[in-house]
């Protein structure tokens, strides 16, 4: 599915923001690749449309983000790189980044600093996780209910562990169909401290007592692949409660204003953000540098939480986060890492997942069929 | 000049027999020259890139070509044995990690590596250029691999590059086995992590499944298309090609929204009152799931050639054989079914290679007992990046396909196809 978007603003010769890189060398178009939706329609209102006003670039938006780390490959492999900047999740920008194919960065040099005089390190702080990756927005893993569920008699989940408790919260559950999430939750649940999760699933009996765990609700459970699922699910009232991505939740709750809860309890907080591919040619990459400095600045990075209820990744830009552009209500309170919101949280360890996620994913899909 | 031996000569004077072979060799050529354009393009845009494809499921030059002086000195390290490889080898790993860096390929190998054991990912990512340029060269270079990681001086470590440091493996081949070698030799994996073989032969039940399913429904409607009136025949065809015309994953979301538990079929089942509402049904997310779905996408695929066959049994045929006296039964059984037989195997056979091969359907309706061993290729291609295991899952499935299609042959002859 390619999606082609013209954009090709008012030639006015405003002055480059930033720029590095002298105008003539850099290339008038660029492809940029993202997940479709809502989410890419933030990034345009945000970061592309703009910038094309300013500078007559012609976008071109390929919706190809779930198989990037694929195509990737083989465009690399065949030496063609065809896309200029591409948006993944921070685990597939690691492992793009160990395979050669994402290019380093030095976040400090090609980034602006923060609006707050912080440098862009320390503005984004730990989520640089990788080399090749600039953080763009924290967004969450989490569990959403239905309200209305009779059987419940008018009490709520207010802790990640009422996703097991099938006596108090009887009805059909989501998770998805992966290990990332659910063995951390599955642990914590089973009365394992947040900090010796990771040292316990590196042993066996760590990840057995995981499974045992979930074995609990397995037979109550739909198990998704697609972030579009649970909030269908939920709507239909096919389960009662289940994870899916936080801006999934806020759509449904507040623009389809369906009678859905949200459990921030141990959200499981995940980041996305951009990588350039390696090897392009200079003009291409003039370009997508010049872009980038741009999109990842701290407005830019604040205005994108008007479309979506994703944080974005740079400290500076928390304050300058308003209202939703057509909702008109204020973002803050839906962004995961609002304190109201991340009493409890749970952070991916990324080096630990590249680590063991092919052999626990083996472990869970065994467990799956069984 | 001819000889005066060769007794017969063409008009331009020479040999019959050379001038005929000429002319014939001149026919051979054009023709080979018009099919030459497709043949190229069959070639170059789907055997090369399959077979290549298929190469990488024995394929591991990647360590030999990135730590190519470390394999070498491990060849004289005893990998039974219960002692770290010596100094010269740390040598070798160092000179070979300072060019693997510099290229930015030793994190490319740690991923290689950690397909085998967790773990060997970090700890070639961790080994990066600033640790390595802080080496001091005169100190023995073991403990220095060990303060980036006591990893590097483990057995576990070393056994690992060493059974992996040939160019070609069978291992790809072994894990899309549930098995793995080990020093002891080959024996299955754990049965926490089998998962293959299940799929494997989950995929060929569901596949035959859906093949007979497919064939049930679709025989009596290819047999009312073929005996109806070509007028109303054509409509009812284009209601046969109707879903191809709509997207697949709209047709596939159609029977979320008929099968799921608040669906309209469980709703309707309720309403009727066959069912109670705390005993809805459960018919997508599993095997039934799939099943349903993917006999409604395949569906066309069995009615088309079916029809095409029986358009050409000649209705005269049944006439006669109970005009001799057959009953309807024995007449159809005895004389009409037979001649539809090339048009089940043709129509058996697309259908069973298409189902075997799919997943986005299995994917979406599949839940966890509907899913086949294409998801896993999916996964391995497009998530884990291990091409090599996707490869050799790929050829076993290949391997599967052409050996049921020799059995087909042997049982049925594959002479017997027809597709119209």
């Amino acid at each position: 599915m390619k999606l082609k978007t013209m954009m090709i603003g008012a030639t006015s010769a405003l002055a480059l923001t930033g720029a590095a890189h002298a105008d003539g060398h850099m290339a008038d178009s660029m492809t940029v690749v993202s997940w479709g939706g809502a989410y890419q329609t933030s990034q345009q209102k945000a970061y592309s449309e703009p910038y094309a006003e300013e500078n007559g670039v012609e976008f071109t938006w390929d919706e190809s983000s779930g198989e990037a780390v694929a195509r990737l490959r083989a465009m690399s492999e065949a030496d063609n790189i065809t896309w200029d900047l591409v948006d993944v999740v921070a685990a597939d920008a690691m492992r793009l980044c160990d395979e050669g194919i994402a290019m380093e960065i030095d976040h400090d040099e090609l980034l602006a600093p923060g609006d707050d005089g912080s440098s862009a390190s320390e503005d984004f702080g730990d989520l640089i996780v990788s080399n090749c990756f600039i953080p763009q927005i924290v967004y969450s893993t989490t569990f959403g209910y239905r309200t209305d569920v009779a059987e419940w008699g008018g009490a709520e989940p207010t802790s990640v562990c009422d996703v097991w408790d099938m006596e108090a919260f009887p009805g059909q559950r989501a998770l998805e169909k992966r290990p990332i999430g659910n063995v951390e939750w599955a642990l914590i649940c089973d009365g394992v401290a947040y900090e010796d999760v990771y040292d316990l699933l590196e042993t066996p009996e760590g990840v057995a007592r995981a499974l045992a765990k979930l074995d609990e609700i397995k037979d109550d459970t739909v198990w998704w692949s697609a972030g579009a699922e649970t909030p269908q699910l939920l709507a239909d009232g096919e389960i009662v409660i289940g994870s899916t991505y936080n801006g999934r939740l806020f759509s449904v709750i507040e623009e389809q204003q369906q009678p859905v809860g949200m459990l921030w309890d141990y959200q499981m907080f995940d980041l996305d953000g951009w990588i350039v591919p390696a090897g392009l040619p200079e003009d291409r990459l003039a370009r997508t540098l010049d872009f980038l400095r741009y999109a990842t600045d701290t407005q830019r990075l604040a205005d994108q939480a008007k479309y979506i209820a994703y944080g974005p990744a740079r400290a500076s830009s928390a304050p300058l986060v308003s209202t939703h552009a057509e909702l008109g209500i204020d973002m803050a309170p839906h962004m995961p890492t609002d304190p109201a919101n991340s009493v409890n949280t749970f952070l991916f360890n990324y080096e630990w997942w590249a680590d063991n996620r092919d052999d626990i994913d083996a472990q869970f899909q065994s467990w799956l069929l069984q | 000049m001819t000889t005066s031996t060769e007794p017969v000569v063409a008009a331009d004077g020479l040999p019959l027999k050379r001038s005929l072979a000429r002319a014939l060799r001149r026919q051979k050529i054009r023709a080979l020259l018009l099919i030459a354009p497709l043949l190229l393009f069959i070639v170059l845009t789907f055997l090369v890139p399959i077979g290549n494809m298929l190469l990488r499921s024995v394929d591991n030059a990647i360590v030999e070509e990135t730590i190519p002086r470390t394999v070498e000195a491990l060849r004289g390290w005893d990998e039974a044995g219960d002692v770290p490889p010596g100094e010269d080898v740390f040598e070798a790993l160092y000179a070979d990690m300072l060019i693997a860096t510099d290229a930015k390929r030793h994190t490319r190998l740690g991923s290689r590596l950690n397909y085998e054991s967790s773990g060997m990912s970090s700890l070639f990512r961790k080994t990066n250029e600033r640790r390595l340029g802080r080496f001091e060269l005169e100190q023995p270079l073991a403990p220095q691999f060990e303060d980036i990681d006591e990893d590097w001086i483990t057995l576990e470590t070393w056994r690992v590059i060493k059974s992996n440091s040939d160019p070609v493996t069978a291992g790809y081949f072994l894990a899309a086995m549930d098995l793995r070698a080990t020093p002891t030799g080959i024996e299955p994996v754990s049965d926490l992590q089998a998962i293959y073989v299940k799929l494997f032969v989950r995929t060929m039940i569901l596949s035959v499944t859906i093949t007979a399913m497919c064939f049930l429904l679709g025989y009596p409607i290819a047999w009312i298309l073929a005996n109806l009136p070509s007028r109303s025949a054509n409509m009812l065809l284009i209601l046969v090609l109707l879903p191809f015309w709509t997207s697949l994953l709209v047709r596939t979301s159609a029977w979320k929204v008929l099968l799921q538990q608040q669906g309209v079929i469980n709703d309707l089942l309720v309403w009727v009152g066959v069912l109670a509402d705390d005993n809805r049904l459960a018919m997508i997310n599993n095997a039934t799931g799939t099943v349903i779905a993917m006999t409604h996408i395949l569906l066309p695929f069995m009615i088309l050639p079916l029809y095409s066959v029986m358009k050409t049994i000649s209705p005269t045929y049944l006439r006669a054989a109970k005009s001799l006296g057959a009953t309807d039964w024995t007449a159809f059984w005895r004389v009409y079914f037979p001649q539809s037989v090339p048009g089940i195997g043709a129509g058996a056979i697309l259908v069973f290679i298409l189902a075997i091969g799919y997943y986005i359907t299995p994917e979406l309706v599949g839940g966890t007992d509907g899913t086949f061993i294409s998801n896993r290729i999916y996964y391995h291609i497009s998530s884990s990046l291990n091409w090599g295991l996707a490869a050799a899952l790929a050829t076993i499935l290949l391997a599967m396909v052409l050996a049921l299609y020799w059995v087909y042959d042997r049982l049925v002859g594959i002479d017997n196809v027809k597709l119209g």
